[in-house]
This record gives C-alpha cells, sequence and structure tokens, in this order.
C-alpha cells in the first residue's frame, strides 16, 4: 500500500510532505516544524530508536529520516492488549526553503529526533540600517 | 493449560477499561487509535508478571505518574511540546500534541502494587507488574492414585 500525501503551501517557507506508507513495516513519526529568523527545527517522535539506528539524510531538498527500532517484544508473545504496532520510523519532506546542508544538525534524546536545518545566510531575514542624515 | 485459561479470562476484562483524557492529546491520537486515549499501551504476561509497555516519546520520569490502585492501573503526566511564543518562532506543523493526560486500564488479575517497578528509555515506558501470590499459577502435583 502506499499513499501519497501533498499540502497545500502557505507561506514560502511552508514545508511540504510526501509520505510513503507500506503495510507492516513502516511508520510515520508525528512532527512539529517550527521556524525562526535562523532555521529550521523539525521535532520527530521515534520511540524505541537507538541513536545509532537514526539515518538521516538531505539531499536536492529532500529530507529523509529513517530510525530502524529492533523487537522488542517476542514474535510470539499473546497480547491481553495491543493498541500499538512496533516497526521503523520512516517519513520524507521537500524542503523549499534554502538550507545550509553543510550545517544540519540532529540530537536524539527521550526518544524524540531533533533537526535543525540553518537556512544559508542569504534565506534570512535581513533589518537593513536606516541612517538619518 | 493454565496459561490458556488465564489468557482467554485477561482478554475480556482488559477490554473493559477506563480512560480519561484532558486537552490536547485527544484530537491527535485520535486518528491514530479511535478512542484509545494516551499513551497507548501493549500488555502481555508472563508467569509471574504483567508487563506494561507505552510509547511515551519526549517525557522523562518525573514527568510520569504511575499508580497501581486496587487492580487499577493509572499513568498520568504532561508533556510540553514548546509554545509558538518562544524565541520568536512560527510552527508550520503541530501534530505531536502537548498537554495533560491520564490513562486508566483495569487490570485483569491482582497486581502486588509494592513490587510495581518501571523504566523509560528513549521514550519507551516499561511496567513490570508482579502478580499477586494468589493470582500465581500453582502447579498441582497430581499423584497416582492406588497402587
Amino acid at each position: 500500500m502506499s499513499t501519497q500525501t501533498q499540502v497545500e503551501k502557505r507561506t514560502p517557507s511552508e514545508v511540504g510532505r510526501t509520505e510513503q506508507t507500506w503495510s507492516g513495516r513502516y511508520y510515520a513519526p508525528n512532527v512539529d516544524i517550527a521556524e525562526t529568523r535562523d532555521e529550521l527545527t523539525v521535532f520527530a517522535d521515534m520511540p524505541g530508536v537507538g541513536a545509532e539506528d537514526l539515518d538521516v539524510r538531505f539531499e536536492n531538498g529532500e529530507l529523509r529520516i529513517h530510525g530502524r527500532v529492533k523487537p522488542r517484544q517476542d514474535e510470539k508473545v499473546a497480547y491481553l492488549l495491543n493498541e500499538y504496532s512496533i516497526g521503523d520510523f520512516f517519513r520524507t519532506f521537500q524542503i523549499s526553503e534554502a538550507i545550509d546542508s553543510e550545517k544540519i544538525s540532529a540530537e536524539y534524546r527521550d526518544g524524540v529526533l531533533v533537526l535543525h536545518l540553518p537556512k544559508v545566510e542569504r534565506a534570512r531575514p535581513r533589518k537593513i540600517d536606516v541612517k538619518l542624515k | 493449560m493454565f496459561g490458556n485459561r488465564a489468557n482467554g479470562f485477561a482478554l475480556g476484562r482488559l477490554r473493559d477499561e477506563v480512560d480519561r483524557l484532558f486537552t490536547g492529546f485527544a484530537e491527535n491520537f485520535e486518528s491514530a487509535a479511535p478512542s484509545r486515549g494516551f499513551p497507548l499501551l501493549n500488555v502481555w504476561e508472563s508467569e509471574g508478571s504483567l508487563h506494561a509497555e507505552a510509547e511515551v516519546p519526549g517525557l522523562r520520569m518525573e514527568d510520569l505518574e504511575i499508580l497501581v490502585v486496587g487492580n487499577e492501573l493509572i499513568i498520568k503526566g504532561a508533556r510540553d511540546a514548546g509554545s509558538d511564543e518562544a524565541e520568536g518562532r512560527v510552527f508550520h506543523r503541530r501534530e505531536r500534541g502537548d498537554g495533560v493526560f491520564s490513562r486508566v486500564v483495569r487490570l485483569p488479575i491482582e497486581i502486588d502494587a509494592g513490587k510495581v517497578s518501571a523504566t523509560l528509555k528513549d521514550g519507551i515506558l516499561s511496567i513490570d507488574l508482579p502478580k499477586a501470590e494468589v493470582a500465581k499459577p500453582k502447579r498441582i502435583e497430581v499423584r497416582h492414585g492406588g497402587k
């Protein structure tokens, strides 16, 4: 199964998304995306991923995050209550803002991946000093 | 034999659960799992314990309160995902949800509340709920009658 969702862009810096889901194994993490003057910040809920199992790529304006999740219970376990499934996290985003890809940084803490995508210098809003004469 | 009987019984009882949900989380999590609340839970059983696991990304132990009252497991807490105003930032997308949550699950068997323990790692909450002595399966020795 494959679904594609295009989200209408509301502002020039809105981050569009392409989502793909495959039956079974992959789950799209919930994200918050914030913008400041200097960067876009992506917060992705990816519980149970070890830092060494995270793969983050940025190429041609596409941000791709993948977190491998190892099974935590025996696959034969008989759940008394089974409200969520366990599998890898995967999601891609189209970033229209000009990003300085050399300076992208990532942290993973308490099950949340935080990505800092600094804007290139020319994409930052500038305050123009007006000199009074 | 004992296991099968216990599982059949447990399943019916666990469905009978009480959820209380406050602001924030409701909208986001309803789409993922209708009317279940936050956090979502997986529960399974071993010989001596029940085990509960929940995904609670962004939470630390001090954000969580875990209680066992009678045969109810209660998980309460709050998540702060940051406000729009902070640091002059604007949110373009907010899917993660925040706010106060409280979840109550009725457990199918009696738990030794004094021995309940929980760990939290990478946003995965694991709760070990040892069964009360009376709830543990007893092996009955069957002796050959007469000889």
